[in-house]
C-alpha cells in the first residue's frame, strides 16, 4: 500500500486524502473541540501556547539540522552560522524579520559559493 | 422595520470590510515569505515526481508546510499508506494546541461550531502568528471573518504559487533551492520569537529548537512529541515561578 502500489487515478489522492489531511485535520479539529472549553484568561492556556510553541520550536531545529531538497546539499555548520547570524541581525538591529532573513539567506550564499 | 434592515446592512458592510482586511493581511510580508517557501516546496514536489494536480491537492488538503514535507519524504522513500500517516500525524501534534489557543480568542457566545472546524483547516505557523499579533486590533465578533479571510486566501493562493512552479521552473539553480528551504525555518523561528505572548514562550523555544534535533537522532519519529511536551513543561515551570515570585 504505497504511493506508487496501485495504477489507478484516485489512488495517489486517497493516498494524500488519508495519509496527509486526515493526518493533519484530526488535531485541528481536536483543537477546536477543546478549545471550546477553555477560557481564555486561564493558566492552562498558558501550558497550551508553551508546548505549542516548542513543538514549532522542535520543528525548526529539524528543518535546520535534517534539511530536506537542495538544502541537503550544504554543512550543518553553514545552516546553523546562517541561522545563527539572521538571528542576531533580528535581535540587534530592531526586530526586522526580513532583515534577519536576508542576513541568514547571504550568509548562506556566500558559504555556498565558498564551498563550506 | 428599516431600522432593522438598516442594521443588517450595517453588519453586512462591516463584515465585508474586516473579510477584505483579512485577505489583505494574506498579502503581508509574511504571507510572502510563506509564499516563497511554497516555491521550495513546489521544487521538491516536482523533482520527487508528484503530479501538478497531486501536489496542489496536496497543498489544499494537508496545507501545514512541514506535514506536506514530510509526507513527500514518506512517499519517496516508498512508505506503506499507514506509516505515512503515523508520520505526518506524529509531526502534526503541534496543530492541536495552537488552535486550542487561537479558538477561544476568536469565539463569541455567537460564533457556531462549524465556522469554528471550517477555520481551524487554516491553522498553519504563518495564519496562527498573524492572527495572535493581529486579533489585538479586531473587534471580538468579526476575529473569525478576519481570520477566514486571512486563511482561506494564504490556503488559496500558495495552492496557485505551487501550480505556477510546475508550469514554470524546469529546475531551479541549486543555490536558489537551498536558499529558498532555509527561508522557512528562519522565517519559522524571528515570527514565532516576535509574536511570544510571554517570556515562557522563549524559554519554550530554546528548549524545543535544541531538543528536536537530538531526540530525532534518539527516538526518531516522536522526538516532535516529547521536544513540545518537555520543552513546554519546563517553560510553564518557569512562568508559574515567575508570577510566584511577582505575587510575593
Amino acid at each position: 500500500m504505497t504511493f506508487q502500489s496501485i495504477d489507478a487515478w484516485w489512488w495517489p489522492f486517497l493516498f494524500i486524502l488519508v495519509g496527509g489531511w486526515l493526518a493533519t485535520d484530526t488535531w485541528r479539529f481536536l483543537g477546536v473541540y477543546f478549545g471550546g472549553r477553555i477560557s481564555d484568561e486561564s493558566d492552562a492556556l498558558v501550558l497550551v501556547r508553551c508546548v505549542a510553541t516548542a513543538l514549532v520550536a522542535a520543528v525548526i531545529g529539524n528543518l535546520v539540522v535534517f534539511p530536506s531538497g537542495e538544502l541537503a546539499n550544504t554543512g550543518l555548520l553553514l545552516r546553523l552560522a546562517a541561522m545563527a547570524s539572521g538571528f542576531a541581525a533580528f535581535l540587534g538591529l530592531g526586530r526586522h524579520v526580513l532583515l534577519g532573513i536576508a542576513v541568514a539567506i547571504g550568509v548562506l550564499e556566500i558559504g555556498i559559493v565558498l564551498g563550506f | 422595520m428599516s431600522e432593522t434592515s438598516d442594521d443588517k446592512a450595517g453588519s453586512g458592510r462591516r463584515s465585508l470590510y474586516w473579510l477584505l482586511r483579512g485577505m489583505a493581511t494574506a498579502f503581508s510580508v509574511p504571507g510572502l515569505i510563506l509564499s516563497s517557501a511554497f516555491i521550495g516546496f513546489g521544487g521538491l514536489a516536482k523533482e520527487s515526481g508528484i503530479s501538478l494536480l497531486q501536489a496542489v491537492f496536496m497543498v489544499g488538503t494537508v496545507w501545514a508546510l512541514p506535514a506536506n514535507v514530510v509526507l513527500i519524504g514518506n512517499i519517496v522513500a516508498g512508505a506503506s499508506l499507514p506509516a505515512a500517516a503515523f508520520a505526518v500525524a506524529l509531526s502534526s501534534v503541534r496543530l492541536m494546541p495552537m488552535v486550542v489557543a487561537l479558538v477561544p480568542e476568536m469565539r463569541t457566545p455567537k460564533t457556531r461550531s462549524w465556522v469554528l472546524y471550517l477555520l481551524s483547516h487554516c491553522v498553519a505557523v504563518t495564519s496562527w502568528v498573524l492572527a495572535m499579533e493581529r486579533f489585538r486590533r479586531v473587534p471580538r465578533d468579526m476575529r473569525t471573518v478576519f481570520y477566514g479571510g486571512l486563511g482561506w486566501t494564504l490556503v488559496v493562493v500558495n495552492m496557485g504559487v505551487v501550480a505556477v512552479v510546475y508550469a514554470v521552473a524546469d529546475e531551479l539553480p541549486p543555490a536558489v533551492a537551498a536558499a529558498l528551504f532555509l527561508i522557512t525555518p528562519i522565517y519559522f523561528l524571528l515570527s514565532l520569537w516576535g509574536s511570544a505572548r510571554e517570556r515562557a514562550s522563549h524559554v519554550a523555544m530554546v528548549v524545543g529548537i535544541v531538543l528536536g534535533p537530538l531526540l530525532h537522532l534518539v527516538v526518531p519519529g516522536f522526538d516532535l512529541l516529547i521536544a513540545g511536551t518537555v520543552g513546554g513543561g519546563i517553560a510553564y515551570l518557569f512562568h508559574r515561578k515567575r508570577q510566584a515570585r511577582a505575587a510575593a
